[in-house]
C-alpha cells in the first residue's frame, strides 16, 4: 500500500482496485464554443476534445479564457454559441445540478457549517441516495484521500492540504463523469503543492477511467500531471498536444515561452534534408542541424527553439554548435544558470552544479543534439 | 494606526469613553434612577421605591409589554422573511434595476415614521382594503419601517458570500431549493440573525407610526410610555422604559448567542 505523508501529517492511502474501477469517465467535447461577458468575447470559437480517462490541462495567462472554458462545462457560464458534450450527451442547456460532474475550486469551498463527512456526503444526500450507500461511499472516498481520521472535524480545523483532499473526496463521492479542477493547488504553499501534485497523479492512476479537466496557470503542474495540454491565449486555442511533445517541440512562440523557459534564436533555413525531418539553418556564421516540423523553404526566416537544459557547454568546436560569450553564471543550489550572448541574442543554459562555472566574459562553445531543438514560426512575443 | 504613542492612545480612549458614557449612558442612568424614585426635586432622586415596577407589571402596562413583544416578533419575522427573499431575488438581476429596487426598499427608512403611519392610515381606511382600527395595520406599519434594515443586512451577507459554495453545491447535484436550504441560508445565518435582532429592536422602540395607527385594543409599550409621560407620570413611564429595555436586551442577547454559534464555524 502506497502512503505519502504531507507536512500536515495527513496520509493518503491507495484504494482497492474495485473502488478504482467504479468511476467511469466520459469524453468532453467543446464544439465552436464562444462565451462573452457584456460584449467582451472571453472564449472565441473554442473547440477541443478531451478523451475518456485522460487528464487534460488547460493553461494560459490570466484572462486567456481557461477558467471560462471549465465553467462552461460546469454550467456556470452559458455559451453564446457552440455546443458542449460529455460523452454522447449535449449538456449545453442542462442546468449545473443535472450534469453529474465533480468540481474542485481554488479555495476548496468546503461548507464551513458541515463536518468533513457531511461535506463528502453532500452530493449524495442532494441526490437522495440511500443512507447506507452514503455511509459506504463517504468512508471509501475519505480513505481514498487519506482523511478517514478527520471525518468528524470541521473544515476550519483542517490545514489547506487537508481541505484540498476533502474537496477532492467530496467531488469523487458522486462518481462524477468528469472531474473539473480549477487551479486546485494555487492556494497551497510550494512544498504542499508538490506533494499534492504527486498525490493527484497517483489518484488518477488509481482511478484510470476518470476524465479530468485541469485548469492551471502553473506549467509545471500541467507537465507533471496532464496527458495532453491545451494552451489558451486571448480566448483561443493557441497550441494543443501531448505534454511531452508540446514541451519538446512547441508549435508556436507563445507555447514555447509559456511552457517553461525557451531560448529562441532567429535563424534562416539553408537546406532541408531529403527525409524532411532535419533542416540546416544558419545562425550568423554557424550552420546548425535541427529538427523541423514546419513546411519551410530555404531562405525562410524562423526561430530556433532550444530549452536551457538541452544546451551543453563544450571546450572545443563540435558538429552542431556555436560560439557564445558568457554574461552571467548563477549558482542556484541544484543547478547553475548561465546566461550567454550569441549574435546579439541572450540565451540561457542550465548545467549541473558540479560542473566548473565558466568565467564571465569568456568565449565558450555551445552545442545541442538536433532532435532536442525545433524550428517554430516567428510571431510577436506574448506579454 | 493613527496614533502611535501609547499615552496618546490612552488619552483618546479616555476622552472617547467619557463622551460615549455621557451621550449613551446618562439617559439610561437617569431613566433607571427615575424608575425607582419616590420623589425627584433636587439634583438627585430620593425616597427610593419599587412601586413603579409594581404598577408596570400589573394591568395595562403588562398587556402593553406583551403587545410590543408580539408586534416586534411578528413584524421582524416577516421583515426578515421578505428581506431574505428580496435580497436573494435581487442579487441575480442587472446592477441598474437592482439599485432601483434598493432605493425602493430603503425609502421607508428615509421617511419620518409619523408620515409612514399617516400614509398607511390614508391608504387603508377605505375599501377594498380596510385595515384602519385593526391590529394588522400596526404590524404593517412596523413591517414597513423595519424591512429596509432586514433587506440591507441580508444583502450585505449575500454580497460577502463567495459564489464558489453555491456553485460547488450545484455541481454536486443540489437543486436550487436544496442548495438554498442547506448551503446559502446556513452560510448567511449570522446576517439573518443580525437582521432579526435589529428589526426586533427597532420595532420594540417604534412610536411615531404606531401613534398614528394603533387601535384601542393594541397599545404597544412605547405608546403607553408616551401616554404616561404626557400625563406627568414620569416615574411610571421610566419603570416601563426599563422593562422595555430589559425585555429587548434579553431577546437580543439570545439572538446574539445564536448568531455567535453560527459564526464560530
Amino acid at each position: 500500500m502506497l502512503t505519502i505523508a504531507d507536512r500536515d501529517g495527513a496520509a493518503s492511502v491507495a484504494p482497492s482496485a474495485t473502488q478504482a474501477a467504479e468511476v467511469a469517465g466520459s469524453s468532453i467535447d467543446f464544439e465552436d464554443v464562444t462565451v462573452s461577458y457584456g460584449g467582451t468575447v472571453v472564449l472565441d470559437r473554442f473547440s477541443l476534445s478531451v478523451a475518456p480517462g485522460e487528464i487534460l490541462a488547460l493553461i494560459g495567462p490570466s484572462g486567456s479564457g481557461k477558467t471560462t472554458a471549465l465553467r462552461a462545462v460546469a454550467g456556470f457560464v452559458r455559451p453564446a454559441s457552440g455546443r458542449i458534450r460529455i460523452g454522447e450527451q449535449d449538456i449545453t442547456d442542462i442546468p449545473p445540478y443535472a450534469r453529474g460532474l465533480g468540481m474542485v475550486v481554488q479555495n476548496y469551498a468546503l461548507f464551513p457549517h458541515m463536518r468533513v463527512d457531511q461535506n463528502v456526503a453532500f452530493g449524495l444526500r442532494a441526490q437522495n441516495a440511500d443512507p447506507a450507500l452514503i455511509a459506504t461511499r463517504v468512508g471509501e472516498c475519505l480513505e481514498l484521500v487519506g482523511m478517514s481520521s478527520f471525518a468528524r472535524r470541521y473544515p476550519a480545523q483542517l490545514s489547506g492540504g487537508q481541505q484540498q483532499r476533502v474537496a477532492i473526496a467530496r467531488a469523487l463521492a458522486i462518481r462524477p463523469r468528469v472531474l473539473l479542477l480549477d487551479e486546485p493547488l494555487s492556494a497551497l504553499d510550494a512544498q504542499i503543492r508538490r506533494n499534492m501534485v504527486e498525490e493527484l497523479g497517483r489518484l488518477h492512476r488509481d482511478l484510470p477511467n476518470l476524465t479530468v479537466l485541469y485548469v492551471t496557470h502553473d506549467q509545471s503542474e500541467a507537465l507533471t500531471l496532464a496527458d495532453r495540454i491545451a494552451i489558451l491565449r486571448d480566448g483561443r486555442l493557441n497550441a494543443f498536444g501531448p505534454s511531452r511533445s508540446l514541451y519538446q517541440a512547441p508549435t508556436s512562440r507563445f507555447a514555447a515561452e509559456f511552457l517553461g523557459r525557451a531560448n529562441l534564436l532567429p535563424v534562416t533555413v539553408s537546406q532541408l534534408d531529403a527525409d524532411g525531418v532535419l533542416a540546416r539553418v544558419r545562425l550568423g556564421e554557424h550552420s546548425l542541424s535541427v529538427r523541423c516540423e514546419l513546411q519551410l523553404a530555404p531562405g525562410h526566416g524562423c526561430l530556433l527553439c532550444i530549452r536551457p537544459h538541452a544546451l551543453r557547454l563544450a571546450d572545443l568546436p563540435t558538429g552542431n554548435g556555436f560560439r557564445a560569450t558568457v554574461e552571467t553564471a548563477l549558482w542556484q543550489g541544484d543547478t547553475q544558470n548561465v546566461t550567454l550572448r550569441v549574435e546579439g541574442v541572450a540565451l540561457n543554459l542550465t548545467v549541473s552544479p558540479s560542473q566548473a562555472m565558466p568565467e564571465r566574459g569568456s568565449a565558450v562553445w555551445v552545442d545541442f543534439a538536433p532532435h532536442e531543438a525545433t524550428l517554430i514560426a516567428d510571431e510577436p512575443a506574448h506579454g | 494606526m493613527l496614533v502611535w504613542s501609547r499615552a496618546a492612545r490612552r488619552m483618546i480612549w479616555a476622552v472617547g469613553g467619557l463622551v460615549a458614557a455621557i451621550i449613551y449612558g446618562a439617559p439610561i442612568i437617569v431613566i433607571a434612577l427615575a424608575s425607582i424614585a419616590g420623589h425627584w426635586n433636587g439634583a438627585w432622586p430620593n425616597d427610593f421605591t419599587l412601586r413603579h415596577y409594581g404598577n408596570a407589571l400589573t394591568g395595562d402596562s403588562a398587556r402593553q409589554l406583551r403587545t410590543s413583544l408580539e408586534t416586534g416578533a411578528i413584524a421582524s419575522v416577516f421583515a426578515v422573511l421578505s428581506g431574505t427573499w428580496a435580497a436573494l431575488a435581487l442579487r441575480k438581476i442587472a446592477p441598474l434595476p437592482r439599485r432601483l429596487f434598493d432605493l425602493f426598499f430603503f425609502m421607508p427608512s428615509a421617511v419620518p415614521s409619523v408620515s409612514v403611519g399617516l400614509g398607511l392610515l390614508v391608504a387603508f381606511s377605505q375599501p377594498p382594503v380596510l385595515l384602519n382600527g385593526t391590529t394588522l395595520i400596526v404590524i404593517l406599519a412596523h413591517f414597513v419601517l423595519i424591512s429596509a434594515f432586514s433587506y440591507g443586512n441580508i444583502s450585505a451577507g449575500l454580497a460577502r458570500l463567495r459564489p464558489d459554495y453555491e456553485q460547488v453545491a450545484e455541481s454536486l447535484g443540489a437543486r436550487p431549493a436544496y442548495k438554498l436550504w442547506r448551503v446559502t441560508l446556513p452560510l448567511i445565518l449570522p446576517y439573518i440573525v443580525g437582521a432579526l435582532s435589529l428589526s426586533f429592536a427597532l420595532s420594540m422602540g417604534e412610536l411615531g407610526a404606531t401613534e398614528m395607527v394603533y387601535p384601542p385594543g393594541w397599545v404597544t409599550l412605547p405608546v403607553g410610555i408616551f401616554a404616561l409621560s404626557d400625563r406627568g407620570a414620569i416615574f411610571d413611564a421610566a419603570a416601563l422604559t426599563m422593562l422595555l429595555v430589559a425585555g429587548t436586551f434579553a431577546i437580543l442577547l439570545a439572538l446574539v448567542r445564536i448568531s455567535n454559534r453560527a459564526t464560530v464555524r
